[in-house]
């Protein structure tokens, strides 16, 4: 994993991003930075365009219009595995193991393809490390399908730790699971942040998106309506008033309770 | 010139047929997304399915009556390979359905080939042809044309005056609200099939009224399908039609210029070519 | 290769050489035949495996690699005068810059679209050949029998090319099991469990497919060489008959996709059926029609075959099954 760097070093800049689906205008001219070691949170109502902007940064999709500058690097419209390889790892918000294959597998899978291109042996180690790093590793031998919905979402971690990111995308990843694996999980995103990996993360569980935050922004419409730190946030107007669209979530927001 | 028209004409003629049949596999794409990779060897049955009930038995009906009896089996036969063969796979992955109904081709072949042998037959049949300038088109192809087009039109007032039809159309859009509306969704998938086969078979039969053939027929007119299926648009009826007509078109004029042993690779490079270029066909999906 | 590591490699090994080696210890002919076909169909399926169990394409066009190869190597032994191992050779290269070429062109299709794709390939190859004059059109090629003098004679002839098939499917086994033991492979299995995945995860899935298929193609390639040089003959009916590219999936599916030891089981047992279907009078004619029925019942009920199933019920016996 990448050392110590200087926390003013910008790793990720999105320039103007659009993202048009034919008529439907699903990310429009969002620009921000993220510097190196934050986490930085992504939040917004559903179906704000959160996951579309991950799918346009890690290569799903190309931008209609902007760029992305990873690491001083270009990545617009580059292929998913490009930016990968150039150490930019991301979970989905659906996991998606590899059924027929172990859970060892999946997360060697992981390091043999991703930033370092390990070949299989080194992998396997990395893998068992990483493995442990995220408590899964009693389970290394189990097909990744018999897994339940919190060890996939570590399985799922896993492997886009394993391919040694400088920038890790997480996708809701504490999505379905109950306080305690919530509160597993945080520690877990606040370990990896220690080993020096930036952090970039959409969640719709407030509290602990908020908790475990440096600064967090705001998607609504596919606009990027509001910057700052979790208490400027949780005190704009304007995103209040674009979750009153989603009253359960305002609600939320107000109070700062839990799921 | 003069035979260009001529094969032209022809071939326009054999293309309302080839789409009549094309048909069917849009369909049963269209409704349940499964490729019916058994509608060759349906196809093949009704052309055997004439020959006896009309020409070689104690029936002795007359072929266009006969082909009433070629389409009703043929809706049969499609319920059965329903049940037996798509059912379970319906929602299993593509491949599933692809293998299942292929299986169902080798049978039917195999079976086929011990029964009847691969000599080819012969219907014996005519229905002298009218003059048009110096044209001459053959009557039973002229009637094949108008019987496909009396079908489509059939078929159409089916899908969108009728109430399984309307079914057919709703499963095919969506299939759980169509069940959550009340519809029968495994009567009407096996419907759809049926009718998809039946139109096979039916068009089996026609070709037989012109053609001559063997329980192997069925393969070439089924890759005919596909290669119409993807220019129309998987799941478009009407883009069948078109794509009918475009083939048989294609099939006439080109043998005018070059061998026409050379037709099948056209059209099978173009096959390959529109489903990289479109997969969902040249004139959209459905 | 770290497969000698693993039990299942050995096992296979060991029955591959044994099954092979009965001809020659028998010294009969029937046996040597027999066992031809089975070895051909086990390096045929073996060979699928690679594209179909591994990476998850699955190819309905198969046979167009056995029938190219085939003409090829054909094509240099009859008109050209070559000798057989550099025109087997030759054949597995034309069937390998054939997969090449269309790799890169229709492994962009997913699903059923590349499986039709590959009927229209072996459709498109099939009747350009039938027009090809090179070739010999419809009518094929045909070999001088005084050929085989130059191999010692038309008996001694059958040994070396059952030997050559020998060896090829023991080649096949161990490069099986070199790619499913190896990184390649896991980028393959990745791409067949999700490829969007795999993409995310930093699998180059283009080349990675483009690459098992180029090696699913080339083994086929040369195997159709050696068969038809047998044959004496080829034409392009029998080169590219679309039933047998679904026989070569039976096998896969028959013993199970994705483990080296199933598709060696299928085609092992398919060949064996197949061949004591064909002697006996009641069910010649219907021999494709059980094959149709046993991929039926096979989709149906034991979609991941005998060796999946084996290995899904019976834990322990994982690493010994693969």
């Amino acid at each position: 994993m990448t050392g110590q760097q200087a926390e003013n070093d910008v790793i990720l800049q999105i320039k103007n991003v659009s993202k048009h689906f034919g008529g439907l205008v699903a990310v429009s001219e969002v620009t921000f930075d993220l510097p190196r070691g934050q986490i930085l949170g992504l939040i917004g109502p559903n179906g704000a365009g959160k996951t579309t902007l991950f799918n346009v940064i890690n290569g799903v999709y190309p931008p209609t219009e902007g760029r992305i500058i990873f690491r001083d690097t270009d990545v617009s419209g580059k292929q998913p595995y490009d930016v990968v390889h150039l150490g930019l790892a991301r979970t989905h918000q659906i996991v998606r193991p590899l059924n027929d294959l172990t859970v060892l597998e999946n997360v060697m899978a992981g390091a043999c393809y991703g930033h370092e291109q390990h070949p299989l042996r080194e992998a396997r180690e990395i893998a068992l490390e990483v493995l442990e790093f995220v408590g899964l590793v009693e389970r290394y031998d189990t097909l990744a399908s018999s897994l339940n919905v919190a060890q996939k979402k570590r399985l799922e971690m896993a492997r886009a730790l394993a391919a040694r990111p400088y920038l890790l995308l997480l996708d809701e990843v504490l999505a379905g699971l109950n306080p305690t694996e919530i509160a597993e999980m945080v520690q877990v995103v606040r370990k990896i942040r220690e080993q020096g990996v930036t952090i970039f993360i959409i969640e719709h569980v407030m509290h602990a998106l908020m908790n475990v935050s440096d600064r967090v922004i705001v998607l609504d419409y596919g606009e990027l309506i509001a910057e700052g730190t979790p208490e400027e946030i949780a005190d704009n107007p304007k995103v209040i008033e674009a979750y009153l669209g989603d009253p359960k979530l305002a609600e939320r927001l107000l109070r700062g309770e839990e799921d | 010139m003069e035979q260009l028209v001529a094969s032209l004409a022809d071939g326009l003629l054999l293309g309302f047929v080839y789409g009549l049949s094309a048909m069917g596999l849009t369909l049963i794409f269209g409704v349940m997304d499964v490729i019916n990779l058994s509608h060759g060897p349906i196809i093949a049955l009704g052309m055997f399915g004439i020959f006896f009930i009309s020409g070689g038995t104690a029936f002795g009906l007359h072929p266009y009556v006969a082909l009433v009896l070629v389409a009703l089996l043929g809706l049969v036969f499609g319920f059965i390979v329903y049940f037996v063969a798509v059912h379970r796979v319906l929602d299993a992955p593509h491949l599933s359905s692809l293998l299942a109904t292929f299986s169902v081709n080798m049978m039917i072949i195999g079976v086929g080939t011990a029964l009847f042998t691969t000599s080819p037959r012969n219907l014996d049949f005519s229905m002298g042809s009218i003059q048009l300038g110096s044209i001459t088109l053959l009557g039973t192809r002229l009637i094949a044309a108008v019987i496909a087009i009396l079908v489509t039109a059939g078929l159409y007032l089916f899908l969108y005056r009728t109430p399984p039809g309307k079914a057919i159309r709703a499963v095919s859009n969506n299939r759980a609200a169509a069940e959550l509306m009340g519809i029968p969704s495994t009567q009407t998938l096996a419907l759809s099939f049926g009718i998809g086969t039946m139109l096979a078979a039916l068009s089996g039969g026609l070709i037989a009224t012109f053609f001559s053939f063997s329980i192997l027929s069925g393969t070439v007119y089924e890759l005919k399908s596909f290669v119409i299926v993807v220019l129309g648009g998987l799941g478009n009826p009407t883009g069948a039609l078109i794509g009918g007509l475009i083939l048989g078109a294609l099939e006439g004029i080109v043998p005018v210029f070059i061998p026409v042993s050379w037709v099948p690779v056209i059209e099978f490079v173009l096959f390959v070519l529109i489903l990289l270029v479109r997969p969902t066909g040249l004139m959209g999906g459905r | 290769m770290n497969s000698w590591k693993y039990p299942a490699f050995w096992l296979t090994v060991v029955v591959v050489i044994v099954g092979g080696a009965v001809p020659y210890v028998t010294g009969s002919n029937t046996w040597r035949e027999n066992m031809f076909l089975i070895l051909l169909a086990i390096a045929l399926a073996s060979s699928l495996n690679i594209l179909l169990g591994y990476a998850g394409y699955v190819s309905f066009g198969h046979i167009v690699f056995f029938g190219l190869g085939g003409y090829v190597g054909f094509y240099l032994i009859a008109e050209q005068a070559w000798s057989l191992w550099p025109a087997t050779l030759a054949g597995g290269v034309a069937a390998g810059i054939l997969a090449l070429l269309l790799g890169l062109a229709i492994l962009r299709l997913r699903g059923a679209y590349f499986a039709l794709a590959t009927i229209g390939v072996n459709e498109a190859v099939r009747t350009f050949i039938n027009n090809f004059d090179l070739f010999g059109g419809p009518i094929g090629l045909e070999l001088n029998f005084s050929v085989y003098r130059d191999y010692g004679g038309p008996a001694t002839m059958q040994w070396i090319t059952y030997s050559t098939v020998f060896a090829l499917t023991l080649l096949v086994v161990i490069v099986s099991y070199g790619i499913k033991f190896s990184r390649f492979g896991l980028g393959l299995m990745a791409i067949r469990e999700d490829e969007d995945a795999a993409m995310v995860m930093g699998v180059r899935t283009p080349m990675a497919k483009t690459m098992a298929y180029v090696l699913s193609a080339i083994v086929p390639g040369m195997l159709g060489v050696i068969f038809f040089f047998r044959n004496s003959s080829v034409e392009p009916h029998e080169a590219f008959r679309l039933h047998r590219s679904i026989e070569m999936i039976v096998m896969v599916m028959l013993g199970g996709q994705g483990t080296v030891l199933g598709p060696l089981f299928g085609a092992a047992t398919y060949e064996a059926l197949r061949g004591y279907l064909l002697t006996s009078p009641l069910f010649k004619d219907l021999q494709l029609a059980l094959a149709g029925l046993l991929l039926l019942l096979i989709i149906l009920f034991v979609p991941s075959g005998v060796i999946g199933w084996l290995r899904g019920r019976f834990r322990r016996l994982w690493r010994v099954l693969e």
